[in-house]
């Protein structure tokens, strides 16, 4: 199915659709409270075409990892290790200049709250055109007429008109629309949606997601997305990394994380969370805990102080030892794979009833 | 928009009528004879009555101040002839008409206001740009080191170590001293120099950190993210997204600034001896000349408010949700 | 009518009791608008709320569901009197509260409580736990036995926290810490009802579970009925057993859980259900209808005629502007179970044989890669 397979810290060359690929992602911040660590030792491809699902919680590092990808973060207070490959070119080494090129015209992003992502000075017209001007060189008419069009495809009504209106003026589902229409403008080969839908009313945020999976048809567009929401997640992705703590502990095909979860985070985000398909008798069961502070993360596995199952590997191994993410389908624990099997078919799949 | 500007118009004449009552009404608590003020030492009882009756105090105080604002709308007539609208009245002690008195001195404050705005605008902003670009950089740390130490500087006291240095020691300038533009914009702007500088300073020091810090803040708001990761170039990011932003705030304190900056100008005008509007409201009041004092009162505040008019105007243009709402 | 809505013990009901605790009739909130030239005078009005009905059973966790703007939070906000209604009466233990002075509703105010979204803003940061705790029996001039700290900590340990941390402020808990100190502050005077609007909405996943888990337990064991005021429709099941469905302040579909979301019949209530993007945990997850409104919620400053849903509804003709739809129980629904709809959908949530796509954009972009 895919080509998530390399094992963290390779450098091994990326495989034939991999469109973009980040090894041994390691960010640090900082800050007056000392060192974070927002993402430590992350890898992960993503195809031409195919969305990879990033989900974690607050604190998780899944936007960091975005926001660096195209080299937004702030450079003055923060260290960047590892590579991030697009088409084979380093990003982390790669200059400003270059950088510029490439956001917005081969990888677009879409960010959560598009009120306050769309600057409320200048036309939804003015927003889209900038880009397709800057990129592709293109005069003020022919990309305000490429601004309509892509207000049509997003579907604004009357976007003659609506083109020279300003975001306020527009409702929240048309905002996120518009911003939409931004980042495709230039027919990007990757977008980077982080959390679009959150802001939004549920019935909205179904006609965006769909919105999203019809376009990516239509312009084959790669795209990660973000999220802290499993269903939206299931409805969206192929491939699906679960992150925690700034590091990635399962990893996978979405139907095979969500039906045979493997790692000990993931059972119990699924079991924690309310489904409409579920069975109203059968409690919640959240995890015990709150997410680590990525200041002084945890020792061993980031999770172990949280974790049911620490007692089921032998010695101290979780508190002392990291696991690794292994390749393709994997899950970062200690336990073997025939308890990981026997414990979600025995505890675990009876509570997602 | 348009009823916007009219319902602040009707406002702003609405404010200067309570301003003018206000003024005149606090001026007549004070236990003071003007006539006698006017008359000088050896002032008979006849002698009284006239200046009584030509400055029109002789009348009930309502009446004097109903025939006061009427006179600004219609003018009105005085024992030494006709005063035209707007007439702020006769000076009880020069007998010069109100109006004419401002209109004389009015040209060196606007120059001296104007000229201040325009430097510490640039000079204060520009720096304030330079260090939200540069932060954290030595270019950042040194202009906002100079904008404390000039911040706790004051007018009188710079004034008077300018003044010092660049006349009396070195004679690079002549003292301050007004000539009009129309003169020549050259001696024009070389007299008012000095003022211009000592008084943009302080009001400068406080224009670099507000732009300084407002400018960071915007650096990090969502929008400007975005515009980045558009991939516009960071100078176009900065100036057409950030520098946008931050526009608002600093307009609103001008806004609350033109005030301040009426009294700077003041207090330059005592500094380098210079005869303007200031100079006349201050010694009017020192001398109990009531329509002078009024007069000031009102042209100040007229521009105040006309100012801030203006600085809604700005508003609007700078930000659509005003223009649109 | 409303006698309708209070509801013999559904299944899975545990608790609720027939007994009316809270009745509210033709509860109505508009917010003026004010404009005008010259003089600024009333314009208008935000129709935030407009004439709601609903019973909460004493003991019973009244869900109350609906997207941004339409009223559910301003309901909660009359119901505990925080604002003041324009319209309507709201009915405590047989008395009525609708307009009560402060010195009347004193009694009453200690017995509902309300527990909000944000467990940042809502709490005092110079303030200490146990005072933040302790207060509202300081003000109500209640003394338990053995003495108020003593009661303070009881409601920590009530509600999963370390009694030992009595001294400590706010911001030394975690976010879901602090919506725990919000619990035992509402418990702290022993309430009949507690308000609780959005209380989960602010947290991450793994949390939310821990603090409805709490809110659960707390209904189980201490009676204390809720109306549970939440966005998300999931949360909202799993916590309420009476469901009331709210679009641009009306209720539109009121009834217990079952009906609501197993057979649901205005189409108001089958679009919500059909665009929460669930987990797919198997197949069976997958035969779900299939329904995209278009475009957003209209204003409520000038809500649509007759039905308010009919300017998104697939279903709507020209009785729906004209006629505003009454909320009756349609015959096939349980009793209790009242939809507001002229033209109501069938008690299925059911992949029907084709989806309904309202939105322009998405009809476009499927019908063209349909043709691939």
């Amino acid at each position: 199915m895919t080509t998530l397979t390399k094992t963290e810290g390779e450098k091994a060359p990326t495989g034939p659709d991999s469109f973009l690929s980040v090894r041994d992602l390691r960010v640090r911040f900082s800050t007056e409270d000392g060192i974070v660590k927002a993402v430590d030792g992350l890898s992960f491809d993503v195809e031409r075409g195919k969305t990879l699902g990033i989900v974690g919680e607050s604190g998780s590092g899944k936007s960091v990892t975005n926001l660096t990808v195209l080299g937004l973060h702030n450079p003055k207070s923060t260290t960047v290790e590892g590579e991030i490959l697009l088409e084979g070119r380093d990003l982390v080494t790669a200059p400003e200049k270059e950088l510029e090129k490439l956001r917005g015209n081969k990888v677009a992003m879409i960010f959560q709250d598009p009120l306050t992502a769309l600057s409320p000075y200048y036309t939804v017209g003015r927003q889209i055109a900038e880009p397709y001007m800057k990129h592709t060189g293109a005069s003020k008419k022919e990309a305000r007429a490429r601004a309509i069009e892509m207000l049509t495809k997003v579907g604004i009504p009357q976007p003659e008109s609506r083109v020279d209106d300003y975001p306020h003026q527009f409702s929240g589902g048309m905002r996120q629309r518009a911003m939409i229409a931004m980042a495709l403008v230039c027919d990007p080969d990757l977008l980077i949606a982080d959390e679009p839908t959150t802001a939004l009313d549920v019935t909205v945020q179904a006609q965006i997601l769909d919105l999203l999976k019809d376009l990516q048809q239509e312009f084959g567009t790669g795209i990660i997305f973000i999220t802290h929401d499993l269903g939206v997640i299931s409805d969206m992705a192929d491939d699906l990394l679960v992150m925690y703590s700034g590091r990635a502990v399962e990893r996978g095909s979405v139907r095979e994380v969500l039906r045979q979860p493997k790692h000990p985070y993931t059972w119990g985000l699924l079991s924690s969370m309310p489904r409409l398909g579920a069975d109203v008798s059968q409690a919640l069961n959240p995890i015990p805990g709150s997410p680590p502070s990525l200041l002084n993360p945890p020792s061993g596995c980031p999770f172990h102080p949280r974790c049911a199952f620490t007692g089921e590997v032998p010695g101290d191994r979780c508190s002392t030892e990291r696991p690794s993410l292994g390749e393709g389908r994997a899950a970062a624990c200690h336990l073997t794979a025939e308890q990981k099997q026997s414990i979600f078919i025995d505890t675990i799949q009876p509570r997602l009833r | 928009m348009l009823q916007f500007l009219i319902r602040r118009l009707i406002g702003a004449v609405v404010i200067m009528f309570l301003i003018g009552a206000f003024t005149f009404f606090l001026f007549y608590t004070v236990p003071q004879d003007f006539a006698a003020l006017s008359c000088g030492k050896n002032c008979s009882p006849e002698n009284l009555a006239v200046i009584r009756e030509n400055l029109g105090l002789d009348k009930p105080i309502t009446t004097q101040f109903w025939e006061f604002m009427t006179g600004i709308v219609a003018g009105r007539d005085f024992a030494t002839g006709h005063c035209a609208a707007p007439c702020l009245g006769q000076s009880f002690s020069t007998g010069e008409f109100v109006w004419d008195s401002i209109l004389d001195r009015f040209p060196l404050t606007l120059s001296l206001t104007v000229g201040g705005l325009v430097i510490f605008l640039i000079v204060g902003l520009g720096a304030g740009l330079l260090a939200a670009w540069k932060r954290g950089t030595v270019a950042d740390r040194a202009v906002s080191g100079a904008s404390i130490v000039l911040s706790s500087f004051q007018i009188y006291f710079l004034g008077p170590i300018v003044l010092g240095i660049v006349v009396y020691q070195t004679g690079w300038l002549d003292n301050p001293k007004y000539h009009p533009f129309t003169e020549n914009p050259l001696t024009w702007a070389a007299g008012m120099l000095i003022p211009w500088v000592v008084m943009a300073t302080i009001f400068t020091a406080q224009y670099t950190r507000m732009s300084r810090s407002t400018m960071i803040e915007q650096l990090q708001e969502e929008h400007v993210r975005t515009a980045r990761a558009k991939g516009m170039k960071q100078s176009y990011v900065f100036f057409r997204y950030a520098w946008r932003g931050s526009l608002i705030p600093i307009v609103t304190i001008l806004g609350i600034d033109l005030s301040a900056l009426l009294s700077g100008a003041v207090v330059t005008e005592f500094t380098f001896d210079l005869a303007g509007i200031g100079r006349l409201a201050v010694d009017s009041s020192l001398t109990k000349d009531l329509p002078v004092t009024m007069g000031v009162m009102l042209f100040g505040a007229f521009f105040i408010l006309l100012l801030n008019i203006l600085v809604d105007l700005v508003y609007a243009y700078i930000d659509p949700r005003v223009r649109l709402s | 009518m409303s006698d309708n809505l209070t509801l013999p013990a559904q299944q899975g009901s545990t608790g609720a009791s027939t007994e009316t605790l809270l009745k509210v009739e033709g509860l109505t909130k508009h917010f003026p608008i004010y404009g005008g030239f010259p003089i600024k005078r009333k314009v208008g009005a935000v129709q935030a709320v407009d004439n709601v009905d609903l019973t909460v059973g004493v003991g019973e966790s009244v869900g109350l569901v609906g997207e941004s703007g339409c009223g559910k939070s301003t309901t909660g906000r009359l119901i505990t009197r925080l604002l003041e209604p324009t319209g309507g009466r709201i009915e405590y233990a047989g008395q009525d509260i609708t307009h009560a002075k402060r010195k009347q509703l004193a009694p009453v105010r200690s017995e509902i409580q309300m527990i909000f979204q944000d467990p940042y803003s809502s709490l005092n940061p110079r303030q200490t736990v146990g005072t933040i705790i302790k207060s509202p029996m300081e003000v109500n001039g209640i003394d338990p036995a053995g003495g108020r700290e003593k009661r303070v900590r009881e409601l920590l340990e009530l509600v999963g926290l370390n009694p030992e941390h009595y001294n400590r402020f706010p911001h030394e808990f975690s976010g879901g810490q602090r919506q725990r100190i919000g619990v035992a502050r509402a418990l702290a005077l022993n309430p009949k009802l507690i308000v609780a609007d959005e209380p989960v909405s602010a947290l991450d996943v793994s949390i939310q579970a821990q603090v409805v888990n709490l809110l659960q337990k707390v209904q189980d064991e201490l009676g204390i009925a809720f109306l549970f005021i939440a966005h998300d429709l999931a949360v909202v099941r799993h916590f309420s057993q009476r469901v009331a469905v709210m679009y641009l302040g009306k209720v539109v579909e009121v009834g217990d859980r079952d009906s609501i979301y197993n057979r649901p019949r205005h189409p108001y209530t089958h679009a919500l259900l059909s665009a929460v993007p669930e987990v797919a945990m198997d197949d069976e997850t997958e035969n779900r209808e299939r329904i995209r409104l278009y475009g957003d919620v209209p204003s409520p400053i000038m809500p649509p005629s007759g039905c308010r849903f009919r300017t998104r509804c697939w279903k709507a003709q020209d009785k729906c502007a004209t006629d505003e739809p009454p909320l009756v129980q349609i015959s096939g629904n349980r009793d209790g179970h009242l939809t507001a709809c002229h033209f109501p959908e069938d008690p299925t949530t059911e992949s029907r044989g084709e989806d309904v796509v309202l939105d322009p954009a998405l009809k476009a972009l499927e019908e063209s890669a349909g043709k691939d």
